[in-house]
C-alpha cells in the first residue's frame, strides 16, 4: 500500500526527466541503461558466482580435510574427475584451486562488489540522474556477462579449466604438455579475462566521469560520502592497472599460439627441447602483479567505503577523521602501484629490488592502520545500533586487522623467505582481502536492500547469518596460520609425501568442517535475499535514518532517480548526533540556515553565503518560469 | 530408501525452521518491535561480541601455546635463527596490536550499545590523536623494516668463495642434484643437450664438468657455507627446505641461487626431536602440475670430515657412463680419461 502511494506521487512531478517512457521487459530488466538495474544485475551475477566459487572450495576442502573420503557422490556433477576409487583427480584439484581464485577475485569481489555498489550508489549518492553514459554502463555489464559465460563454459571442458593457479604463471600456463588445464581451458581463461578487462574499463571510465562531472549542486569533493571516494579511487586504480594485465595476457597468448618467446626460455619438456630462448618467466610475474597487487585494493577499497558509511550511520556518529580517511584512501591508491614485487621476493628477483619493495610495502601499512584506528574511534562513545549491516561492518574491521597484521610479516622479505607460498599466505589474504571484502559486500546488501527493492531484509536471519559466517570464517582461516608457520605449502593435493607436513590432519579436518558449515550458512542469506525481495516488510523511505542523498528518493525510484529537481546539498554527510539538533541526524539536503540551533561557529559563517546562493537561485527559477510561459 | 528418508528429514527440518521464522515475524509485528529503532536483539548482539571476544581469545592463547612445539619447526641453519627471531618479534608486536584493537572493537559494541535517551558524542576529528596514530605505527614499522632489511641483505649477499657448490634442478616432478666435484666449479650446461643419459644437459666440452657427479641425496657439511645453484628444466618450481628456512624459485632460463650454513647434522637433529627416522627435506612450493606435492628430496647434513670422505667416494658422470665423452674432440677426451684413471687410484 505504502509503496503504491509513494511511487504514484513520484510520477506526478516528473516533468524534468527525459527518460520518462514505458519500459518493456527487455529494456527494463535485460538491456537496461538504468544504473540501478545494472547494479542489481551485477549483484545477482556476483551471488551466482559466489555460490560456484564457494562450492569449488568445498570440494577441495573435502580432499584436504578428509583425504580418505569416498567422493563418488559427487560424480553426478563432477563426472570423470572422480576416479573409480572415489578419489579426486589431482589435475582437477589444481583446476578447482585455480577457478576458485579466479572466480572469487574477479567475478565476485571485483564485478560483484564494485560493479554492484559503484553502479547503484554513485548516481544516488552524488545526486545524478544516471551514469555519465548509460549505454557504456550497459555494455560494461554485458561484456562481464560474456566473460562469465566463457569462464563458466571452461568449467565443463574435457581437459578441465585452467589449472596453473589463479596467477597462471608461465611456462606452466603456456605449455599444454605441462598440465592439461593449459590447453583449451587456459585459452578460454584468457579470452574470458580479456572481456572482463573490457567490462572493468568501461565501468571504471564511467564511474570516474560521473563522480567528477555529475555531482549535484553543493556536492563538493569535501562533502562526498566516503563510499563515493572509495568507488572513485577504486575505479582509478582499475583504469591504470587492468590494461597491464591485458598486456600480460596478450603476450601469453602470443607465446601459447604464435611461437613467440616473451616468457619462455630454455625449456625441455616431454622429451623434447623447445626452440624458445631469451624469454623471461619473471617478466610475466612483474606484469601480472602490477595488476595483481592493486587488484587487492580494487577489491578492498569499496568494502572499506561501505563500512565507513554503515558504521557512521549506525554508530549515530560522524565518521572520525573524515579527511584522514580520504588521505589514507589516496595514500593506499598511490602506494598500491609501487608494492607489487613483494609477491616475488623469492622469485629470483634482484635482492636489492627486494629491499626497495620491502620498504614501500611496509609504508602502505600506515594508512591502513590509520583507517582501523578511525573506525575504532567512530565506535567509541557512539550509540550503536546493530543492524545486520553494522554487524558485518564490525566483522570487516576485525578481519582487516587480523589479516592486515600478518601482512607485516609477509612484507618483510627476510621473514617471507620461509612463509612465501605456505598456508600463512593463504590465511593472510583470505582474511584481509577475501573475507573483509566479502563482508563489505554483505554489509552493503543488507544496508541498501531497502533502496534496491523497497523492502526490508529480515534482521533476525541477518543476525544468524552474521554470527555463523563471522565465527565460521575465523574457524576456517585462523588455524591456517599455524599450518603455515609449520611450513605447509599451498596448492598441495595432499601433504603425506613429506615428513615435515605429515601432521595436522585433525586441524585440516576441522578447517574443512568449518568451511562446509560456513558455506551452508550462506543459504540463509540467499533465502533472505530472494524472499525479502518479494515478501519482505515494505521499507520506510529512510529506514536507517541516514544522511546521504539516496534516501531522499522515492521508495521505488524510476529511471532518473528523483521525480522533480535533483536535491541540492548543503552539508557533509556525517552530521549525526550534532549537539543542539532535534533529531540525531541531519540529512545533506537540510540547509545550514534552517538549523541555527546546531550549527558550529564556522558553519554559521557559511549560512550567509548559502542565503545569497539560494536567493540567486530563486531569481533564476522565477526567470525560467517566465520564459516558459 | 535411505536417500528418501534423508530428503523427508531435511524437508521436515526446513518446514519447522520456516514455521518458527514466520511466527517470530508475526510476533514482532504484533509487539510492534519492528517499529523501534533498536529491538531487543541489539543487546543480544552486543553481548555476543563480548562472548566471542572471550571464547576466541581463550582458543587463540590456548592453542598457540599448546601447539608451539608442533608448528614451530626446529631450525637448522644460521640465517634461520635470525629470520625466526624476526618472525617472533614481529609476531609479538603485531600480537599486542591484535589483542588491543580487538579488545576495543568488541568491548565498544557492548559499552556503547543503543540507548534511547542517550546521544552519541559529536567527535568528528582530533588532529593530535590522528598524528599520534600515524606516527607511532610508522616508527614501529621502520624499526621492523630496518632489522628485516639487514637480515635480508646478509642472506642474499654473494656466497663466500669457499662455499660448497651444489646444483639443484627442478623438473616435473622431482629434483636432480649435481655436485661441482673436486674443483668446486660446475661444468656448463645447455638445455639442448638434455637426453636420457644426460638429464642435466651438462656440456662435457667444458673441462669443469669432468668431475661433476650426481647424488640421490643432497649431502652437505655442517658449519660450512653451501651454495645452492638452482634452475628448472620445464616449468617454474621452488626449492623449499623448511628446516633451513630456505626458499628460492627455480626458473627455466634464469638460474637462481641461495647460500646458507647448516648448523645441525641430521644425527643431531634426530636426537633433538627424538625421532630416529628424521630427515631434512626439500619440497616444491611453486605450482608445477599434477605431481607438485610429491617433489621430495632428502638433505643429509654431516660433519665436515664425513663430508670429505663421502665426496672422495663419489664417481663423476663421465666415469659412470663413458659414452658421455665418446664424441669429444681427441684432446679433451684424453684429458677426461686421465682424470678418470686418476680417480680410480
Amino acid at each position: 500500500m505504502a509503496e503504491a502511494s509513494i511511487t504514484s506521487h513520484g510520477a506526478v512531478s516528473h516533468g524534468h526527466d527525459d527518460h520518462e517512457h514505458h519500459d518493456s521487459f527487455i529494456t527494463k530488466y535485460i538491456f537496461s541503461t538504468d544504473h540501478k538495474m545494472i547494479g542489481k544485475q551485477f549483484l545477482v551475477s556476483g551471488i551466482f558466482w559466489a555460490l560456484i566459487g564457494g562450492f569449488l572450495s568445498i570440494v577441495f576442502r573435502l580432499q584436504l580435510g578428509f583425504p580418505d573420503m569416498d567422493l563418488s557422490f559427487l560424480r553426478p556433477i563432477m563426472g570423470g574427475w572422480i576416479d573409480e576409487a572415489g578419489k579426486l583427480d589431482p589435475n582437477f584439484y589444481l583446476a578447482l584451486v585455480t577457478m576458485h581464485g579466479t572466480i572469487m577475485v574477479f567475478f565476485v569481489l571485483t564485478a560483484g562488489l564494485s560493479g554492484t555498489f559503484s553502479n547503484f550508489l554513485i548516481p544516488l549518492q552524488i545526486g545524478a540522474r544516471d551514469m555519465a553514459s548509460g549505454f557504456m554502463n550497459m555494455l560494461s555489464y554485458w561484456f562481464f556477462f560474456l566473460s562469465s559465460v566463457i569462464m563458466f563454459v571452461s568449467l565443463f571442458l574435457e581437459n578441465g579449466p585452467a589449472g596453473g593457479g589463479w596467477v597462471v604463471y608461465p611456462p606452466l600456463s603456456a605449455l599444454e604438455q605441462a598440465i592439461p588445464g593449459s590447453g583449451l581451458g587456459m585459452t578460454l581463461w584468457l579470452v574470458s579475462m580479456t572481456f572482463f578487462i573490457v567490462s572493468s574499463l568501461l565501468g571504471g571510465i564511467n564511474y570516474i566521469t560521473t563522480v567528477i562531472n555529475l555531482r549535484t549542486k553543493g556536492m563538493s569533493f569535501s562533502r562526498l560520502p566516503l563510499t563515493i571516494w572509495a568507488f572513485f579511487l577504486t575505479a582509478v586504480i582499475g583504469l591504470l592497472s587492468f590494461p597491464v594485465l591485458f598486456a600480460a595476457a596478450l603476450l601469453l597468448v602470443f607465446d601459447r599460439s604464435f611461437g613467440t618467446s616473451f616468457y619462455l626460455a630454455d625449456i625441455y619438456i616431454a622429451g623434447e627441447a623447445l626452440p624458445n630462448t631469451g624469454g623471461s618467466a619473471v617478466l610475466y610475474q612483474h606484469l601480472f602483479w602490477f595488476l595483481g597487487h592493486p587488484e587487492v585494493y580494487i577489491v578492498l577499497l569499496p568494502a572499506l567505503g561501505i563500512t565507513s558509511e554503515v558504521i557512521a550511520t549506525n554508530a549515530r556518529k560522524p565518521i572520525f577523521g573524515y579527511q584522514a580517511m580520504i588521505i589514507s584512501l589516496l595514500g593506499i591508491t598511490v602506494l598500491s602501484f609501487v608494492v607489487w614485487a613483494h609477491h616475488m621476493f623469492v622469485s629470483g628477483l634482484n635482492p636489492f629490488l627486494g629491499s626497495i619493495f620491502m620498504f614501500l610495502t611496509l609504508i602502505i601499512a600506515v594508512p591502513s592502520a590509520v583507517k582501523v584506528f578511525n573506525y575504532l574511534t567512530t565506535l567509541w562513545r557512539g550509540n550503536l545500533i546493530f543492524t545486520p549491516a553494522m554487524l558485518f561492518s564490525i566483522g570487516l574491521v576485525s578481519f582487516f586487522i587480523s589479516g592486515g597484521l600478518t601482512g607485516i610479516h609477509l612484507g618483510n622479505s627476510a621473514i617471507d623467505i620461509q612463509l612465501h607460498d605456505t598456508y600463512f599466505v593463504v590465511a593472510h589474504f583470505h582474511l584481509v582481502m577475501g573475507s573483509a571484502a566479502f563482508f563489505g559486500l554483505l554489509a552493503g546488501v543488507y544496508h541498501w536492500f531497502p533502496k534496491m527493492f523497497g523492502r526490508m531484509m529480515d534482521a533476525r536471519l541477518g543476525y544468524i547469518h552474521f554470527w555463523l559466517t563471522f565465527i565460521g570464517v575465523y574457524m576456517v582461516f585462523f588455524p591456517m596460520h599455524y599450518i603455515g608457520i609449520a611450513g605447509f605449502p599451498r596448492r598441495y593435493y595432499s601433504w603425506t609425501n613429506f615428513e615435515f607436513s605429515n601432521m595436522y590432519t585433525d586441524l585440516n579436518m576441522f578447517v574443512s568442517a568449518a568451511a562446509i558449515i560456513t558455506f551452508v550458512a550462506q543459504f540463509i542469506f540467499i533465502f533472505n535475499f530472494f524472499y525479502s525481495m518479494y515478501r519482505g516488510r515494505v521499507a520506510s523511505l529512510n529506514p536507517w535514518r541516514s544522511n546521504t542523498l539516496e534516501w531522499t528518493t522515492p521508495l521505488h525510484p524510476k529511471h532518473g532517480n528523483w521525480p522533480g529537481e535533483i536535491p541540492t546539498v548543503y552539508r557533509w554527510p556525517y552530521d549525526y548526533s550534532k549537539p543542539g539538533a532535534k533529531e540525531d541526524f541531519i540529512p545533506q539536503t537540510i540547509p545550514l540556515s534552517s538549523t541555527p540551533e546546531s550549527n558550529l561557529p564556522h558553519e554559521q559563517e557559511l549560512v550567509k553565503l548559502e542565503k545569497e546562493i539560494m536567493k540567486e537561485e530563486g531569481e533564476v527559477l522565477v526567470a525560467n518560469e517566465v520564459k516558459e510561459k | 530408501m535411505y536417500g528418501f528418508l534423508i530428503a523427508v528429514g531435511v524437508l521436515l527440518l526446513v518446514s519447522i525452521i520456516w514455521m518458527v521464522y514466520r511466527i517470530q515475524t508475526l510476533v514482532s509485528v504484533v509487539k510492534g518491535s519492528d517499529k523501534k529503532i533498536a529491538s531487543g536483539s541489539n543487546k543480544i548482539n552486543a553481548i555476543m561480541f563480548l562472548l566471542f571476544l572471550v571464547a576466541a581469545g581463550f582458543l587463540f592463547f590456548w592453542y598457540s601455546f599448546k601447539e608451539y612445539e608442533n608448528y614451530q619447526l626446529p631450525i637448522a641453519s644460521d640465517h634461520g635463527i635470525v629470520t625466526d627471531r624476526l618472525f617472533w618479534i614481529t609476531t609479538l608486536v603485531t600480537g599486542i596490536v591484535f589483542i588491543a584493537t580487538h579488545l576495543l572493537l568488541f568491548i565498544f559494541p557492548y559499552r556503547y550499545q543503543y540507548k534511547e535517551n542517550k546521544r552519541a558524542d559529536f567527535f568528528p576529528h582530533n588532529n593530535k590523536l590522528e598524528v599520534i596514530w600515524t606516527a607511532v605505527p610508522a616508527l614501529v614499522l621502520t624499526i621492523l623494516i630496518v632489522s628485516g632489511w639487514k637480515a635480508w641483505t646478509d642472506i642474499t649477499s654473494p656466497a663466500p668463495e669457499n662455499a660448497h657448490v651444489v646444483e639443484i634442478m627442478g623438473y616435473q616432478f622431482a629434483w636432480d642434484i649435481r655436485y661441482a666435484g673436486k674443483d668446486n666449479v660446475l661444468g656448463d650446461f645447455d638445455y639442448r643437450l638434455i637426453n636420457a643419459s644426460n638429464s642435466h644437459g651438462v656440456d662435457f666440452t667444458d673441462k669443469n664438468a669432468f668431475d661433476d657427479f650426481s647424488s640421490p641425496v643432497v649431502v652437505i657439511p655442517k658449519g660450512e657455507p653451501v651454495l645452492f645453484k638452482i634452475r628448472a628444466r620445464d616449468v617454474l618450481h621452488s626449492v623449499f627446505a623448511p628446516h633451513f628456512r630456505l626458499k628460492m624459485d627455480a626458473v627455466p632460463g634464469m638460474p637462481t641461487r641461495f647460500w646458507f650454513v647448516a648448523n645441525k647434522t641430521t644425527d643431531e637433529m634426530r636426537a633433538e626431536v627424538g625421532n630416529e627416522e628424521f630427515e631434512y627435506e626439500i619440497a616444491c612450493t611453486e605450482i608445477c602440475g599434477r605431481g607438485h606435492n610429491s617433489m621430495r628430496r632428502v638433505i643429509k647434513v654431516v660433519e665436515p670430515a664425513e663430508y670429505q670422505s663421502w665426496l672422495a667416494e663419489q664417481r663423476p658422470f663421465i666415469e659412470q657412463n663413458p659414452d658421455l665423452i665418446a664424441d669429444l674432440p681427441a684432446e679433451l677426451k684424453e684429458l677426461a680419461e686421465i682424470q678418470i684413471s686418476e680417480n680410480k687410484k
